[in-house]
């Protein structure tokens, strides 16, 4: 066991530690059915985590996730309502165009020397704007694809269903564990996130990782508006309002480091499902109100971060 | 005692810029993008200039404008001292929510209005001395270290007002909101107030200096002497003050605190408007009236898509569409092509 793995083991025992109280007061949360629900529940903010993870390891932050999933669901709609194409080319389209938003937010954070946050803000107007442009109702999605997606699952012992939203999350976070622990990408990210002159003077590629991860960010945060889409079946400009707070929460929760450098693409995984152990705590409880789901979020939060600084700062002090 | 490494005193400087005269500061970008907007609006409504006076008070769109952006502009002088010092301030709109909530809910439950005023500017003062302590005590990235009260802000007023939408109709409260002082709207003449006041602190005293110097290297500025950490709670819990204040100012608006739409993305714009003010993201150069200005183009802007008849969404393009111009502007790139084009030698 590693010293750098501790954080990792802590969140995981916490996670632990918080289902088996919430099991202990709610004895039904102890199934297949409520796993299976956490992954389709929190399969888009999952996935657009783990695009946050990559940004947040190369030392920035994405503020346009939300935005771009909001601005996905409704060129999907668009694309299949509108102009009547098959789901799975407005899927390829829709990933396209987020991917090429991420790339272009990357070379301009690259290029033009401004910091990740101010560039994104502006990715997040320009994102809800253009959805809001595209079309200002909700608009709902009726295709035989769609119903077949929705209805299809592999169930698990205990009744639990694994749909393909949760399933395509669970490829998502092990593509990129792999992509990040085992690829010389995720090295170079990993080196971006540490320092950037000593990574630029190793000799890695400053601006060409730059622009992949906030490439790969808005592809993920596409990916995550197609699923957005499968999942509620409409498209609507204000979708996943503030999911960006969210992912970076689950990042935070997950042990990765604010600063760069230092984090497990897994945590996120764990971050994620300890919000979902939250929201389905309070739906379960029914006497506690939704916004305690802020505040519990909030305090986790907090408490990560405070984990984080005093792991630090009984290491080697890095200023 | 005084320090003898650290002379203060501004005696040798050039000229400070409240010094230079009034040409140069209306040839600033800032000034013309105004003008430019408001000229717009004019060209979009011919109306757009005129002020009427009736019930002893300024009526009309450029008042309008004024008024409606006086809660940005609040929280703008607050964020400029927050940015100012190389750090954001990302949980004033949860703030205001939660000022808001905190007056609303004291005044529907008998205390007098005063009392609850007080009562909403020290849980503003609170909020800010929070942050301040996770960023000077814990040493948490200050973009991180809002967030938390970003994402639970929201909740907390909930939890003061329980989930409703509390409405009141007590005078003081909604004078605050919609009253007028000297034929202006109040939200404009706190705002005013508030400009003069922190304009005067920072660059009558050598205040302004001190943030600046933390914000250019916090460590170079303590080994200079500077009580870097105290400086940084200072201006954190201002900037809680100040967004308690547009709390206010939007609770006695609408006449009620909304805790999930009370000064939601205010944040965004309050930091929009300092940027386009001038003050560096990477913090030691500001000013707080520009930025005040910036809160005002902002205004204008939405003001100016609403006449027009765009549904108000489209706004987001615009602004985004500012933003991108001004960071192209300022970057080193353009920088250096600026300086090759007026015929420099190759």
């Amino acid at each position: 066991m590693t010293r750098s793995l501790r954080p990792l083991l802590a969140t995981t025992l916490i996670f632990l530690f918080a289902y088996a109280l919430a099991v202990s007061q709610q004895p039904a949360m102890l199934s297949t059915r409520v796993l299976g629900n956490f992954l389709t529940d929190n399969a888009f903010l999952g996935i657009a985590a783990v695009g946050m993870t990559f940004v947040i390891l190369s030392g920035g932050i994405d503020l346009s996730v939300g935005a771009v999933i909001g601005f996905t669901t409704v060129l999907v709609a668009v694309l299949i309502m509108w102009l009547e194409l098959h789901p799975l080319l407005a899927f390829a389209i829709a990933l396209i165009v987020a991917t090429a938003f991420g790339a272009i937010m990357g070379a301009a954070i690259h290029y033009l020397k401004v910091p990740s946050f101010i560039v994104t803000l502006a990715g997040m107007f320009l994102a809800r704007g253009g959805a809001s442009v595209l079309s200002p109702d909700s608009i709902g999605i009726e295709h035989p694809f769609f119903t077949a997606v929705q209805k299809s699952y592999i169930l698990l012992p205990g009744g639990g269903r694994l749909t393909v939203v949760g399933i395509i999350m669970l490829i998502v976070f092990a593509c990129a564990i792999l992509l990040a622990h085992r690829t010389r990408f995720g090295s170079n990210v990993y080196a971006l996130g540490g320092s950037e002159t000593s990574a630029a003077l190793m000799g890695v590629p400053v601006a060409r990782t730059t622009i992949s991860i906030y490439a790969l960010s808005g592809f993920l945060a596409g990916l995550a508006g197609v699923v957005f889409s499968l999942y509620t079946s409409a498209g609507y400009s204000l979708n996943a309002l503030g999911v960006e707070l969210d992912a970076i929460a689950a990042v935070v929760i997950g042990g990765t480091l604010l600063t760069g450098g230092y984090g497990f693409v897994a945590g996120t995984f764990i971050g994620v499902m300890l919000q979902g152990l939250v929201q389905t705590y309070i739906v379960f409880d029914g006497t506690l109100s939704s916004w305690w789901t802020k505040i519990v979020v909030g305090v986790l939060l907090f408490m990560f971060i405070l984990l984080q600084r005093l792991v630090f700062r009984a290491g080697p002090r890095r200023t | 005692m005084t320090r003898p490494t650290v002379d203060l005193r501004p005696t040798t400087q050039p000229p400070l810029p409240r010094q230079r005269p009034i040409t140069s500061f209306l040839t600033k970008p800032q000034v013309i993008a105004l003008v430019a907007v408001l000229l717009v609006n004019w060209a979009l409504f011919p109306g757009f200039f005129t002020i009427t006076w009736q019930d002893g008070r300024f009526f009309g769109s450029l008042i309008d404008v004024l008024n409606r952006g006086a809660p940005v502009a609040i929280l703008a002088i607050g964020m400029t001292m927050v940015i100012a010092t190389k750090g954001v301030d990302l949980s004033v709109g949860a703030v205001m929510a939660i000022s808001g909530a905190t007056a609303a809910t004291l005044v529907t439950n008998g205390i007098p209005a005063p009392t609850a005023v007080l009562a909403a500017l020290a849980t503003g003062l609170l909020c800010g001395l929070w942050n301040g302590i996770l960023v000077t005590v814990l040493e948490i990235q200050p973009i991180i270290a809002t967030l938390v009260l970003m994402v639970a802000g929201r909740g907390l007023a909930q939890l003061i007002t329980e989930g409703t939408i509390v409405t009141f109709s007590d005078p003081l409260l909604i004078f605050i909101g919609t009253g007028s002082f000297l034929g202006l709207p109040m939200p404009v003449v706190i705002a005013l107030v508030l400009m003069v006041l922190a304009t005067l602190i920072v660059r009558r005293t050598a205040l302004g200096l001190l943030i600046e110097a933390v914000g250019v290297n916090r460590s170079a500025a303590r080994f200079a002497g500077l009580k870097a950490g105290t400086l940084l709670l200072i201006v954190y819990t201002f900037a809680g003050f100040c967004a308690a204040i547009s709390g206010l100012i939007v609770a006695g608006d609408i006449r009620g605190a909304d805790a999930n739409n009370a000064g939601l993305w205010l944040e965004l714009d309050a930091i929009l408007a300092v940027v386009i003010g001038g003050t560096s993201l990477m913090g030691g150069r500001f000013s707080i009236p520009m930025a005040v200005l910036g809160a005002m183009i902002i205004q204008a802007m939405n003001t100016g898509i609403l006449i027009s008849g765009f549904s108000p969404e489209f706004n987001l393009v615009v602004k985004s569409a500012v933003i991108i111009v001004i960071l192209v502007l300022q970057s080193p790139l353009s920088a250096r092509l600026f300086r090759r084009l007026p015929g420099a030698p190759k």
